[in-house]
């Protein structure tokens, strides 16, 4: 079975750590829990109360072959030290489990070597992925599930949870964009740099939005979600030219919303959520400024890298021509070294891109989500309002109904009356709800905006501080031989 | 204004390592620079102020020195391009290291210049280096007639005698093996000028990314919003630290293996026109050997003289040059060991 159009399949893999879980048969529907589920630690508990039940625990969907790869990200910073086990053979049991406390998820596209031996194959010129997923925490029970996921499948699940949760309140993460120009680079079948780096950058965007989706509680439990993460075949997504022309669609709607924004007036009684408009307006501007900030330094640290490449040639080349055996010497390490500096600097600059530049990136396009959801709660407001002003005006008209002799109008104004009622009585309701959640949605983000800078800032420092420490043993290194030259 | 200077020879009464240039002073458009050397004899200093014009000055007279023997010769310290108050990019291209950095890199390299000609044996015999460095009053700007370096003449016939074989193993060794370095060196220099560059943007990006930052911060009592003003105000300073540490980094590496790269480069330029004389000369003793040869006997005796002339010149020329190529191996290490030594404290 082929599939036409040319996307990368993702393999996912994911290890559900539980602490506390209830194992439900797949016919149950998902039940809310009453305790809040905290998301603030990503390691696992130490006191687990989950049921010993093994065979319902292990299910895979895959039967690929899991390769090694030393690029792992390891989501996993508190737990116990991990050690890396390869998938098991295929059981085929699978079942879903209703509730997870917290879900790590490993989605990792790797160049696999098995070539041919797998049924579902894109085209002959798309690499396919293979997605390994490599940690366990031997203490706890593993669920691991293993499924091939389309780029287009992504944006399909994005596109439901929008559909479902946006115009209530939450917060649903966006997924990342689609790219034009680097797909068709790796559809051509380019080998080089770019594509590489192209995949890469793909690859941990969708990774950190599974992340934020699954930590979301909320959207953990929908059934979408629970589908995406674990049935082997996904019903196809709508096709992904539709996708994109939903995207034209929202920049229409968003046109179209902005005017509605001048026209509705809102009566803000509450002075939280203006202030908190305006915190993320301000918010928005300043993480833009830094992302283009953060972007225009990789830039240059990547071209540091690439003179510094350039002059180790030409430093090798000049120490080559020199007579001077001690000047030749140590204007070839000199080569040498800068050589290295400069796969230093390659890997600095990654860091710094991987790091900053795409967890800002994220972090404005999450921004939009959530100025989304505060534009969906006027406009729940404005639904209230419409139908209290409908309700007025059939009021007024029922009045004026009683004075004429029409029993069926009257009874009909009467009818209608009751059912508007009924709907001002639910637009309130609904907006009270909105508010509600909003309120919720907003804190959780701002907690979870603070922990994942901090996390990310944390890591880079240390990355940067083991830059310097390897520059200076490299020049260390360095000094007898400039000391020798006399 | 001076009179025309004597060309008699004369002993240097400074010590050729204690030249200094000091400072530079902008008027306008106009750079004067401070020499400041000390005396041979007894305690005390020489002040003395020079523009440009008078470092091309002291250079015109030392290149017509004509009647001393054996100058063309001579490997002439090269003396840097002019610098410019606003430079435009061309300029700024063919200054190269020496227009980064405040004035320091220009300041040394015209340091190095004298420093390199008042070592010469040959050159600082000359009385213009005396007056140069001594003499509270501005050297004469007067045009010197003799000149024998005329840039254009020798760029049409590079071509033809470039390549000209030479009768001295030594010799050709040393053109062939000149030729790969200057354009080695040349090429070595160009490049780490990009690194120094872009380590220079890296810098003010860091810079900018700094202030970014600094605004991101905001006041309330949200705790929230204190912990990520906290975080983005030492994320702030962290990039502070690195900017000023790129910046210092970029510094040292223009003043140290830049400006050695520059001088190397520069000296070997210099080095390939004094053996580019030299084949001149050849050429012309070879020319001249031809014409005895054929001359009528009316003749004959003409060009046995013109022959001899040029025989005894080019004689002299290899002896001197000879000895030039022998000193500045020495010369080129100093350089670059003073340059890795102190680059090194990136």
């Amino acid at each position: 079975m082929t599939h036409t159009a040319g996307t990368f399949l993702f393999s996912l893999f994911f290890l559900c750590l539980a602490s506390s879980v209830e194992y439900v048969e797949s016919s149950q529907p998902a039940s809310l829990a009453a305790e809040d589920i905290s998301t603030n630690s990503n390691g696992p508990k130490q006191d687990s109360l989950f049921d010993d039940d093994p065979e319902d625990l292990f299910a895979e969907a895959t039967e690929e072959v899991s390769l090694d790869s030393p690029e792992r990200d390891v989501l996993l910073s508190d737990g116990p030290s991990p050690a890396i086990t390869p998938i098991t053979p295929p059981t085929s049991v699978i079942t879903p489990l209703a509730k997870y406390t917290k879900c790590i998820f490993f989605p990792v596209i790797e160049e696999e070597e098995g070539g041919d031996s797998f049924d579902i194959h894109i085209s002959v010129s798309d690499p396919e992925k293979v997605g390994e997923y490599m940690t366990s925490i031997s203490l706890f029970k593993r669920n691991e599930f293993a499924v091939k996921r389309r780029f287009s499948d992504f944006l399909g699940l994005h596109s439901k949870l929008a559909s479902k949760y946006l115009h209530i309140g939450y917060i649903v993460p966006p997924a990342p964009e689609k790219s034009i120009v680097g797909m068709t680079k790796v559809k051509v079948g380019k080998e080089d740099q770019s594509s590489n780096e192209f995949v890469e950058k793909r690859r941990s965007a969708l990774e950190r939005y599974l992340m934020r989706t699954v930590k979301h509680p909320i959207l953990l439990k929908d059934p979408d979600v629970l589908q995406f993460l674990e049935s082997s075949e996904l019903p196809r997504a709508v096709s992904t030219q539709a996708l994109s022309s939903a995207g034209l669609l929202r920049m229409v709607n968003k046109a179209a919303d902005a005017v509605n924004k001048m026209t509705i007036k809102m009566n803000e009684s509450d002075a939280w959520f203006e202030e908190k408009q305006q915190h993320f307006e301000n918010l928005d501007v300043q993480l833009r400024k830094l992302h283009t900030s953060v972007e225009s330094l990789v830039c240059h640290r990547k071209e540091l890298s690439v003179n510094t490449a350039q002059f180790a040639k030409s430093a090798a080349m000049l120490g080559n021509s020199e007579d001077h055996t001690a000047l030749s010497r140590a204007l070839s390490q000199l080569a040498e070294v800068e050589e290295k500096i400069d796969q230093l600097h390659q890997d600095q600059a990654n860091a710094d891109f991987y790091l900053f530049s795409e967890l800002l990136g994220d972090y404005v396009r999450l921004l939009t989500a959530v100025k989304g959801v505060f534009d969906h709660r006027m406009k729940t407001w404005q639904k209230w309002q419409d139908s209290q002003m409908l309700l007025q005006k059939k009021r007024e008209a029922e009045a004026k109904l009683q004075f004429t002799n029409k029993p069926d109008k009257l009874q009909q104004a009467k009818d209608e009356i009751k059912e508007l009622e009924g709907k001002v009585q639910q637009g309130e309701r609904d907006f009270e709800q909105i508010s509600k959640t909003i309120r919720k949605e907003v804190s959780r983000f701002e907690k979870e905006r603070v922990k994942d800078f901090k996390t990310i800032i944390i890591k880079y420092l240390e990355s940067l501080v083991q830059t310097q420490q390897q520059l200076i043993k490299y020049w260390e290194a360095f000094l007898p031989e400039a000391k020798a030259i006399s | 204004m001076m009179e025309e200077v004597k060309e008699t020879a004369s002993v240097l009464s400074v010590h050729d390592d204690s030249i200094k240039v000091t400072e530079v002073l902008k008027d306008g458009d106009t750079l004067t620079f401070i020499i400041v050397s000390q005396k041979l004899s007894g305690t005390g200093e020489y002040h003395v102020d020079r523009t440009y014009e008078d470092f091309e000055w002291l250079q015109q007279h030392l290149f017509s020195q004509g009647d001393v023997p054996g100058i063309q010769g001579v490997i002439f310290p090269p003396l840097p391009a002019k610098p410019q108050v606003n430079a435009s990019p061309r300029s700024i291209k063919q200054l190269g290291f020496l227009a980064l950095g405040e004035c320091q890199p220009y300041c040394k390299a015209l340091e190095t210049f004298l420093q390199q000609v008042a070592a010469h044996s040959i050159l600082s015999k000359n009385k213009a280096v005396e007056v140069f460095l001594t003499s509270s009053d501005p050297p004469g700007r007067q045009k010197v007639k003799k000149n024998i370096f005329n840039r254009l003449s020798q760029a049409v016939e590079e071509m033809r005698k470039e390549g000209h074989k030479d009768v001295d193993e030594f010799f050709q060794n040393e053109r062939d093996h000149n030729l790969v370095l200057t354009g080695c060196t040349k090429t070595a220099a160009e490049k780490f000028l990009d690194v120094v560059a872009t380590e220079q943007k890296i810098a003010v990006a860091c810079g900018h990314f700094s202030t970014a930052l600094h605004l991101c911060v905001e006041p309330g009592e949200d705790p929230d919003k204190q912990a990520f003003s906290r975080v983005c105000v030492k994320l702030s300073e962290v990039f502070e630290s690195i900017k000023k540490n790129m910046t210092s980094v970029a510094e040292n590496n223009v003043n140290t293996l830049g400006l050695g790269l520059d001088l190397e480069s520069r000296y070997q330029e210099a080095e390939r026109e004094m053996l580019f004389r030299r084949t001149c000369k050849l050429v012309e003793l070879e020319n001249a050997q031809r014409n005895v040869e054929k001359a009528k006997p009316v003749k004959k005796a003409a060009m046995e003289e013109v022959k001899k002339a040029a025989e005894t010149e080019f004689e002299h020329t290899s002896g001197v040059a000879k000895q030039e190529v022998k000193s500045t191996i020495n010369n080129c290490i100093p350089h670059f060991h003073v340059s890795f030594h102190s680059g090194l404290v990136c």
